[in-house]
């Protein structure tokens, strides 16, 4: 925190907004950024179009594609927002970033890929291997980022 | 693209004997050269006022380029190609409208006419029917529903077929991405501009409209587009389209960041 003598109230929901910043720009960074540079571009498991694939799931995927580059830039300008009111406790906000982040891999492996089986992780393989490390690297990232969030408090 | 359209597309010289394509592109490039020669004459009229920015200026230009690329080169070179058709959808819908409304026409207008002609432009900005088209609801549904229909319908062939369709639906392109643009962000003064939520969730839906258009295109080519060539024509709609989309929503943060600076804070400041 700044030389700004902030009361109780204003400092509370400056933390929210930074919790709110981490946990959207985490979340749209994984939706966005990490599918599109890692698994069309570098890893090309991933195919910007599969003939075959039901109408819903473009439906969905196109949804998806928005709300990402929403959250993601909401969670930069909230970013900003917090600095010039109150400085930024990076650490914090580093936490929130990977909870959002292993929270949303896991939303996203637990509930599209399985539940909902729209798509998946690579084709024509075992998925066995692949989907323990996606599902282990999310909960990895959000284990992390909870205690981050934890051990940075606030303490009344 | 296909011996069909490309025949369609050549059909150029009418019973008249002009050539109706070379005829929309001149008065095309025309229309342009008179809104690059309108914006300098206001530029001018208003020299004795505070200063006008000069990034504005340069979006004027920049995006009038972009028009006269889209009517011009690209549009010959896309009755031959899906991907060019695409490019030149880009920069007349997207591009060219976000650059013409960062350049903020209305208030340089509003500066530069005298008084009473300044009030009737305003009034004219009030009429109830202006007021509906530039909500960004109704703007969406025409930018976003007109690709729909065009991509989706025979209006597509129809296009290629007739010099005049042509110049209708490129029309509608650029005038609905400039209105849809306009409602959503921007320097002009607008008295109406919807809640934040509202432009925000508006402009969501129309990435995620405009990307899903943009893949089922893959797999529905408009008739006589090779499938490789609508596959590129697609990616060129699909990326592209989310360069120009990620600029509008950090323009729609950046209005969001600078109408709730805080105040400034007494006590803190004497420290």
């Amino acid at each position: 925190m700044t030389a700004t003598a902030a009361t109780p109230a204003t400092a509370a929901s400056t933390d929210r907004r930074l919790l709110a910043s981490g946990l959207l720009f985490g979340a749209g960074i994984a939706a966005s950024v990490v599918d599109l540079l890692v698994f069309h571009l570098l890893l090309q498991w991933h195919h910007f179009y599969d003939l075959g694939t039901h109408e819903a799931a473009l439906v969905g995927d196109g949804i998806f594609h928005a709300v990402a580059w929403g959250m993601t830039v909401a969670g930069l300008f909230l970013l900003a927002d917090a600095g010039r009111r109150a400085g930024i406790a990076w650490g914090r906000w580093w936490g929130a970033v990977l909870a959002g982040l292993g929270g949303f891999q896991l939303l996203d492996a637990g509930l599209l890929h399985k539940v909902l089986g729209l798509h998946q992780i690579r084709y024509g393989v075992d998925l066995l291997p692949y989907d323990l490390a996606w599902f282990g690297s999310a909960a990895v990232a959000l284990v992390v980022g909870l205690v981050i969030l934890w051990r940075t408090r606030r303490r009344a | 693209m296909s011996a069909a359209l490309a025949s369609a597309g050549h059909d150029h010289v009418g019973a008249s004997g002009v050539d109706a394509w070379a005829l929309v592109e001149g008065v095309a490039l025309a229309a342009v050269a008179a809104a690059a020669l309108l914006y300098g004459i206001a530029l001018w009229a208003s020299r004795r006022r505070s200063p006008w920015p000069v990034a504005r200026s340069a979006c004027w230009y920049a995006g009038l380029a972009c028009v006269a690329l889209a009517v011009g080169p690209v549009a010959r070179a896309a009755h031959e190609s899906f991907t060019a058709h695409m490019v030149g959808h880009l920069l007349l819908g997207m591009l060219a409208p976000l650059l013409l409304v960062l350049a903020s026409p209305i208030a340089l207008a509003l500066r530069a006419l005298p008084v009473e002609e300044a009030r009737a432009l305003t009034r004219v900005l009030r009429w109830p029917v202006v007021r509906w088209v530039a909500h960004p609801i109704v703007a969406g549904v025409l930018d976003a529903g007109g690709l729909w229909l065009l991509y989706s319908t025979e209006l597509f062939a129809a296009m290629h077929g007739s010099a005049f369709v042509h110049a209708l639906v490129h029309l509608h392109v650029l005038l609905a991405g400039w209105v849809f643009t306009a409602s959503l962000v921007g320097p002009d003064p607008n008295p109406h501009r919807a809640s934040l939520a509202m432009r925000a969730s508006v402009l969501l839906a129309f990435i995620a409209a405009h990307s899903v258009l943009a893949k089922w295109l893959v797999a529905h080519p408009p008739a006589g587009v090779a499938p490789l060539d609508a596959q590129a024509g697609a990616q060129v709609m699909y990326y592209g389209g989310d360069a120009v989309d990620v600029a509008l929503l950090v323009l729609l943060g950046w209005g969001w960041f600078t109408a709730t600076r805080p105040r400034a804070r007494p006590v803190a400041a004497t420290t």
